[in-house]
């Protein structure tokens, strides 16, 4: 008897245990939708929002707000635009140039070469000021983007299709392949595989302009398996010297992407067990139709819009392990287009659940987007926020390799940690790091409006309840050692009313641990 | 709805280079001296550590934008030396010799390096570069960093601390008993510290190694500390919990290194920046941290115009150099830590042979490198430069750099410097006979 109802409580479990998987899918219901779920998605699929955002996407419901962030029909983008940016200032030669370098060379004419070199030089030092413009550019665009989860993809795929300009140095390039990943920021990983193998930058980074029929070079075969698609050791090394093959004559000329036939190796291959004229194309489609590549990349969206995942697979839960399948499976079943499997995503219980609602690492670039969105402080200096972002280990435009940034803690050490409550600091007071003050931004930050805004989201009240919806909107929790802290700034001062008090408590709110999870 | 936050911003941040370069003038950093604060003698609390490499220490100074090695470790017995350098070439009287059978010296302005020379702490590697030399500053220094001429990956000190996590150890946050693993005092992050995992502290003065909010209301530090120095009760695997354990160690590590060069350092400094630098790593040595790898900067070597003979630009720069070396081991010396501490010099690359028109040098190649130290292998090492078998008017390097970082990791660190460098680099002999 007593056995027998130990395996009914055991069939229950296994049952509920089943009903928990099926349901982490699920979509959230409207009234599961509150302020803190809305504070979450526009964290997770943007860079944060004032409470009056918050609010409105609220009020939304979950359906209609993902359908906004995914779709943003009627927004007008008014975000910066950047057609100013001089394309021609690392142009290859001219023919006469090069007429004029190869006639210095063959009768060692000094001079002329040393002209040449000092012009090489000077072109060097004006495409580096240019990069530094256009990193200007994107900083100020994540910042006024009407369409948040626009940037957010495209910082996504700069971080997986990682070229730095330290190699390539062309700025333009750099610009051209950034607006390419905006371009295709929520369309289709299928057509951006295409195109990244047509990308200049890529091209260069990864030294396909110099692979050629007999003498191919593998740097771009082998990441773009390794690193861009199917993860390392989901394929053979006879399946990177073949896709070198397939990508010989892959080039550009100035800025266009160019088919050099004449250095395409047009023979036969063998990738991934079948045999054809592959070229570049043929390769693609041959990693698109491994099952890796679904892996892989659903894994990596994983980690940059929902959480950590364990390094060794098999230690992941349950729920998690469920929701990469469903991913996967939404993912590949659509051709590999980002709208679906993000809308499901956006919308299941799983990414509301208590195990990941402010448990990520923001990355500098959200830290500092973020902070200037939410808080609505005044952007300062955009080119000290570079330099903050820089040493907070994420500088646009350099990511540290070709794997990108790893992300995770490796954000976060002793030094970091002071980089990044000083630059909110900075954004909160107009305060440089250094104490410059004849430097200091003078323009006050005025957190009047933001009070406002909260007051209307969640309620009016005493000193007590200031502190605990200042918690809620900026960390989304309210941890009790932080509540006793932080009504300290506010006795005796006037309050909510109180301006300065108030920046005052956010001053320390951004200086939390707890302030650098999202 | 509106998440469009355009016209809430301030427009002045786009005014453009003028704000870009006030911004940069910033790095005038206030350096710190105030009084003595009777630290324990770190000498004393380390004694039990002599001769284990874990008390090692490596300092790394980067000579910026491509030293003239010509006209440092000057080739005097060569004539071709004189012909291609007929305006800035130092003459046969004023060079301080170190090698007379070689006919090679020192430029004038190095008086203090050889002093150190001439008491065996200074170690001279010849003709030091790498194969198809990069002339774009950028690129080179990455290569320098990275040891991989292809200037990318992490770099060759991250690849170190990633491996041997020393000084480490058990936290992820990167400190030990408050020493970061790795110090770069600099505005930003050297590309040779960054590893995989293990990422340098870095500051330009250590006053802003610490939370500048409360210099905005020094009543807010109370709170400030209440929510940065938390002890955890439990250690869990969470984020939070991680994030609450760095800020601790943020704090501790603060104290500490904030402690230590506030105090004065036992011999006068000359005044300039790498001085200043190395005050600071000096006063973190003295106070006992347990970091193994400092790293310093002197920049201004990009001499195209006007470089100066025996005086001038050039001459300025290395006597800064030396001067401040020289101050620093002084300064060791008196602390009783001087055996403990190396430091190696590097540059992106040389200059070309033949001056310019404008009493200057372009973008070279091949030039020494220096080990200082009362360890190391005193005299000038290896071959110098051709001066007549050029390559397109530049020197062909006789040694890859490759070998003294070798060197450096294998015998001076302990560590395995074949992993670390990705291949196998004879280690050049860099430690003398103890």
């Amino acid at each position: 008897m007593a056995s027998v109802s130990a395996k009914d409580t055991r069939q229950q479990a296994e049952r509920q245990a089943r009903e928990d998987l099926r349901r982490v899918w699920e979509p959230i219901s409207e009234a599961e939708f509150g302020f803190a779920e809305a504070r979450h998605l526009l964290w997770r699929a943007g860079f944060g929002g004032t409470p009056g955002q918050i609010a409105a996407v609220a009020g939304l419901g979950p359906e209609r707000a993902v359908d906004y962030l995914l779709e943003s029909p009627d927004v007008r983008d008014e975000s910066p635009a950047a057609d100013e940016f001089d394309r021609n200032i690392m142009r290859p030669y001219i023919q006469q140039e090069e007429q004029m370098a190869a006639q210095a060379r063959r009768t060692r004419d000094e001079d002329t070469l040393a002209r040449l070199r000092a012009m090489r030089q000077q072109a060097q030092g004006q495409d580096r000021r240019q990069m530094r413009e256009i990193q200007r550019w994107w900083l100020r665009r994540m910042i006024e983007t009407p369409r948040p989860l626009e940037e957010k993809m495209t910082l996504f795929w700069h971080g997986h299709f990682a070229t730095s300009y330290r190699t390539i140095e062309d700025s333009y390039h750099m610009y051209m392949q950034n607006q390419r990943f905006r371009k295709h920021a929520l369309g289709s990983y299928k057509q951006l595989m295409r195109e990244i193998i047509r990308d200049p930058a890529m091209l260069a980074y990864l030294d396909n302009n110099d692979s050629r029929k007999g003498s191919p070079n593998e740097n771009l075969a082998r990441e773009l398996m390794e690193l861009f698609s199917m993860g390392v050791g989901t394929y053979s090394e006879r399946d990177i010297k073949e896709g070198a093959r397939a990508l010989t004559g892959y080039t550009f000329r100035d800025d266009e992407f160019v088919f050099d036939r004449e250095n395409h190796d047009g023979g036969r291959k063998r990738i991934f067990g079948r045999t054809a004229n592959f070229d570049g194309d043929g390769f693609v489609d041959g990693i698109l139709a491994q099952r890796a590549t679904g892996d892989f990349i659903t894994r990596k969206l994983y980690e940059f819009f929902v959480g950590d995942l364990p390094e060794d697979m098999r230690d992941a839960s349950p729920a998690v392990d469920s929701v990469l399948g469903k991913m996967r499976l939404t993912f590949v079943r659509s051709g590999y287009a980002m709208k679906p499997l993000l809308r499901e995503l956006l919308l299941s219980r799983h990414f509301y659940s208590e195990d990941v609602r402010g448990q990520r690492i923001k990355s500098p670039t959200e830290l500092v987007v973020g902070g200037v969105r939410e808080l609505r402080t005044p952007v300062r200096d955009l080119s000290a926020l570079l330099d903050a972002m820089d040493l907070m280990g994420q500088s646009l435009f350099f990511p540290p390799s070709v794997a990108g940034w790893p992300g995770g803690r490796t954000w976060i050490n002793t030094s970091t940690m002071f980089v990044r409550q000083n630059t909110l600091a900075f954004l909160l007071t107009g305060r440089r790091p250094g104490g410059a003050d004849a430097l200091a931004d003078r323009q006050p930050y005025e957190p009047g409006p933001i009070m406002d805004q909260l007051r209307t989201a969640l309620g009016d009240g005493d000193d007590q309840h200031i502190v605990e919806s200042v918690l809620t909107y900026t960390l989304g929790r309210q941890p009790t050692h932080a509540m006793d802290a932080l009504r300290g700034p506010l006795a005796g001062r006037g309050g909510a009313r109180d301006g300065e008090a108030l920046r005052d408590m956010l001053l320390l709110v951004t200086a939390m641990p707890e302030y650098q999870l999202c | 709805m509106d998440l469009h936050d355009s016209k809430a911003f301030t427009r002045r941040a786009f005014l453009g280079r003028g704000m870009m370069l006030a911004s940069a003038s910033l790095a005038a950093p206030g350096f710190v001296q105030g009084a003595a604060l009777g630290l324990p003698s770190p000498s004393a609390m380390l004694s039990s550590l002599a001769g284990v490499p874990e008390d090692r220490v490596l300092v790394v100074v980067q000579l910026s934008g491509g030293n003239d090695g010509l006209n440092t470790v000057v080739p005097y017995g060569m004539d071709e030396y004189y012909r291609a350098r007929r305006g800035i070439g130092i003459g046969r009287q004023q060079v301080l010799e170190l090698d007379s059978s070689q006919g090679i010296g020192l430029h004038p302005a190095l008086e203090s390096m050889k002093e150190l020379y001439d008491a065996g702490m200074c170690s001279i590697f010849q003709g030091v570069g790498y194969p198809n030399p990069n002339r774009s500053h950028f690129k080179s220094m990455d290569i320098w960093h990275t040891a991989d001429t292809s200037g990318t990956g992490e770099g060759w000190i991250g690849r170190y601390l990633d491996s041997e996590c020393v000084g480490f150890g058990k936290g992820e946050s990167g400190t030990l008993e408050g020493s970061p693993p790795a110090v770069s005092i600099g505005r930003d992050t050297p590309l040779a510290m960054q590893g995989m995992k293990v990422k340098p502290v870095s500051f330009e003065s250590a006053e802003v190694f610490r939370w500048l909010g409360e210099d905005h209301d020094r009543a807010l530090k109370g709170t400030y500390d209440q929510l940065n120095r938390r002890e955890q009760a439990s250690a869990s695997a969470s984020n939070a919990d991680f994030l609450t354990k760095t800020a601790l160690d943020a704090q501790v590590s603060s104290d500490l290194i904030r402690q230590a060069v506030s105090t004065r350092p036992l011999v006068e400094y000359p005044g300039n920046g790498l001085a200043r630098q190395l005050a600071m790593i000096s006063q973190m040595i003295r106070a006992g941290l347990k970091t193994r790898i400092y790293y310093a900067t002197l920049g201004g070597f990009d001499t195209h115009a006007g470089q100066g003979g025996p005086n001038g630009r050039h001459a300025q720069l290395l006597r800064q150099m030396a001067t401040s070396i020289q101050a620093f081991y002084r300064d060791l010396k008196a602390q009783g830590n001087d055996s403990r501490v190396m430091t190696l010099t590097f540059s992106e690359f040389g200059r070309r042979v033949s001056q310019n028109a404008s009493g200057g040098t372009d973008h070279g190649t091949a030039a020494p490198m220096f080990l200082f130290g009362p360890m190391v292998r005193p005299g000038v090492h290896g071959t110098h430069p051709s001066m007549r078998d050029l390559d397109g008017g530049d020197l062909k390097h006789t040694l890859d750099f490759r070998h003294v970082y070798s060197g450096v990791l294998d015998t001076w660190m302990g560590a395995d410097a074949d992993a670390i460098l990705g291949r196998r680099y004879r280690p050049a002999l860099v430690l003398g006979r103890s």
